[in-house]
């Protein structure tokens, strides 16, 4: 008798404690609906109390930007709570900076609404939307970077130039789980029915392997967007633009808009470094745009140049060629602001050349993602 | 059946003569692993307390209403383990309504306790010293704080040794296990001083 008895002893005592633990979270865990208010009562939202704030967000078509889709692991969907939710947990601390705990600004992903909660995100996170369109042209631009255009059908996208979307990469091979990575478009806003992409090929990258290797004309994908603050200015300050290798696409993206909307009233120095002409692309529309637009200049640089002379660009690394054109043709009695998209690294060392030559640091605007 | 043993006995006895930790080595990795810091040091035995209190009580009720009598003693183990995880999932839940507080100090370590050797431990003495329900409470509890005592004992040696010339080779871990020797070999000049069964 004991191999029946006692299975079903421990199958009882499970199933008890089981029915116990339900009952206690439909009572414990039942928070009733809770408001959420954001920006000072601009949108207020009524949903069930209980889960976190950016699950409830997004449920309500608001999403704030997440690249891990939730898991406390990127850091990117920091907004403020201006009402009171708990002092700041350890899986929050490592990725907010000191200023931002003291102004109480939380990761969404990690604090559950459990009651009344005020908020404040930045305005144009209002028109961010999830898009689902198909993949109308793959272009490979250079041996690692390829242009992904994407149809987004009858829906439109209304952004400003500059701005970056989440792609959101499903499950494929040995990952698991949906990930979420951010891209500057190169599209124009005026094509409101197509969002293009300029990806390149990071080793062992999880959205890049995908976008290289799974992904084909046709098929389906999700993006969500369009976030971002790298915009140009409305100053008539010049504006001296640096990229590196994909960084290119925001800029593409900002130029030929200024080029469309005859914004074309202030200087723009546009630099962009490679290593060999094999990670060149672009060079020609870029130079036909030089020469049909009288305040921009295109100054392409090549920090190795393999062919004999057939280089007709800049030759050197990037900071350098910036550092001499800012000193001898720019001139440093002009108003300057800077725009930077690249690598980190490339980020830092333009840093640093753009203040040496009188750019004050706030005027110098890049996306921290790379 | 029953020892005739005062429960005040047994809850003092549990707490220095008999020390969970020190005299047993019950629930070594978090005792090692979380001694680094005062505040969560505190925060877990807090919690280990807690925890031994509930689990203590519901699993006499188990063992003397459903394994004994029906003679399935030998399931034992797999129970309380199932009725310990249960009971840290209640209290986890409850916790967090009642006092979002106590809940952020305690973090994760309330559901590390399921898995920390010194509940299941003190379930299994209860059995073999076949404790009546008030000297089992007075037992869990007293075990808890033994427990919670011996961390903070740790975690306050170990913030003096940070200032203190520890050959490299014994840094981290080896220290640490040598200090825990040494407060091991204090509470061995307790024991048996006091009966526990």
């Amino acid at each position: 008798m004991d191999y029946i008895i006692a299975p079903l002893t421990i199958a009882l005592i499970t199933a008890v404690l089981a029915a116990f633990i339900s009952i206690i979270d439909s009572i414990v865990n039942n928070y009733g609906d809770v408001k959420i208010n954001i920006n000072n009562g601009k949108k207020e939202l009524t949903v069930k109390g209980g889960a976190p704030l950016l699950h409830l967000l997004s449920s309500e078509k608001i999403f704030l930007p997440s690249a891990c889709g939730g898991r406390g692991s990127c850091g990117a969907c920091k907004c403020k709570v201006t009402s009171d939710v708990g002092p700041h947990l350890p899986t929050e601390v490592p990725y907010l900076e000191k200023d931002e705990i003291k102004e109480n600004i939380r990761l969404s992903c990690q604090i559950k609404v459990k009651k009344d909660i005020s908020i404040e995100i930045p305005e144009f996170l209002f028109n961010v939307k999830e898009f689902v369109g198909k993949i109308e042209k793959i272009t490979d631009l250079t041996h690692d970077i390829k242009e992904v255009l994407i149809d987004i059908g009858d829906e439109t996208i209304s952004f400003d130039s500059g701005m970056y979307v989440q792609l959101v990469v499903p499950p494929y091979a040995k990952i698991k789980g949906e990930t979420q990575r951010a891209y500057s478009m190169s599209s124009r806003p005026s094509d409101s029915h197509h969002v293009e992409l300029l990806i390149r090929l990071v080793p062992g990258g999880i959205a890049t392997t995908y976008v290289h290797q799974s992904l084909h004309v046709g098929n389906d994908i999700k993006i969500i967007g369009p976030f971002g603050e790298f915009q140009r200015s409305s100053t008539t300050a010049a504006m001296i633009c640096v990229a590196g290798g994909s960084g290119m696409a925001p800029f593409k993206s900002i130029l030929y808009d200024m080029y469309e909307n005859g914004d074309t009233d202030r200087d723009v120095w546009y630099f962009f470094g490679a290593r060999t002409e094999k990670d060149m692309f672009y060079i020609d529309e870029l130079y036909e745009l030089d020469s049909k637009w009288e305040r921009f200049h295109f100054i392409p640089a090549l920090s190795e140049p393999q062919g004999e002379g057939t280089w007709k660009g800049e030759k050197g690394i990037i900071t350098d060629v910036l550092d001499s054109y800012l000193k001898r043709k720019v001139g440093p009695d002009v108003e300057k602001e800077g725009y930077l998209c690249g690598s980190p690294g490339m980020i830092n060392a333009c840093n640093n050349v753009l203040t040496d030559n009188g750019i004050p640091i706030e005027k110098i605007y890049y996306d921290k993602f790379a | 059946m029953t020892p005739e043993i005062n429960p005040f006995v047994i809850l003092i006895a549990s707490i220095f003569t008999s020390n969970i930790l020190l005299s047993n080595f019950l629930g070594m990795c978090s005792f090692i692993s979380i001694s680094k810091d005062m505040k969560s040091a505190n925060g877990l035995g807090l919690a280990v307390t807690v925890v031994l209190a509930f689990t203590g009580i519901i699993n006499w009720y188990v063992l003397n209403y459903v394994l004994i009598p029906m003679d399935i003693l030998y399931l034992r183990y797999i129970v309380f383990i199932i009725v310990i995880a249960a009971t840290v999932q209640v209290l986890e839940m409850v916790i967090d309504r009642l006092s979002p507080a106590l809940y952020m100090s305690l973090g994760i370590f309330l559901p590390l306790i399921t898995v920390n050797c010194a509940i299941l431990g003190a379930v299994l003495f209860v059995e073999i010293r076949k404790y009546d329900l008030i000297q089992t409470l007075f037992f869990s509890i007293g075990s808890g704080l033994g427990w919670w005592l011996a961390i903070m004992a740790l975690s306050a040696i170990q913030k003096k040794l940070k200032n203190a010339p520890v050959p490299a080779g014994l840094k981290g871990p080896g220290i640490t296990l040598i200090t825990i020797g040494f407060m091991a070999m204090a509470f061995i000049g307790f024991s048996g001083m006091v009966p526990i069964q």
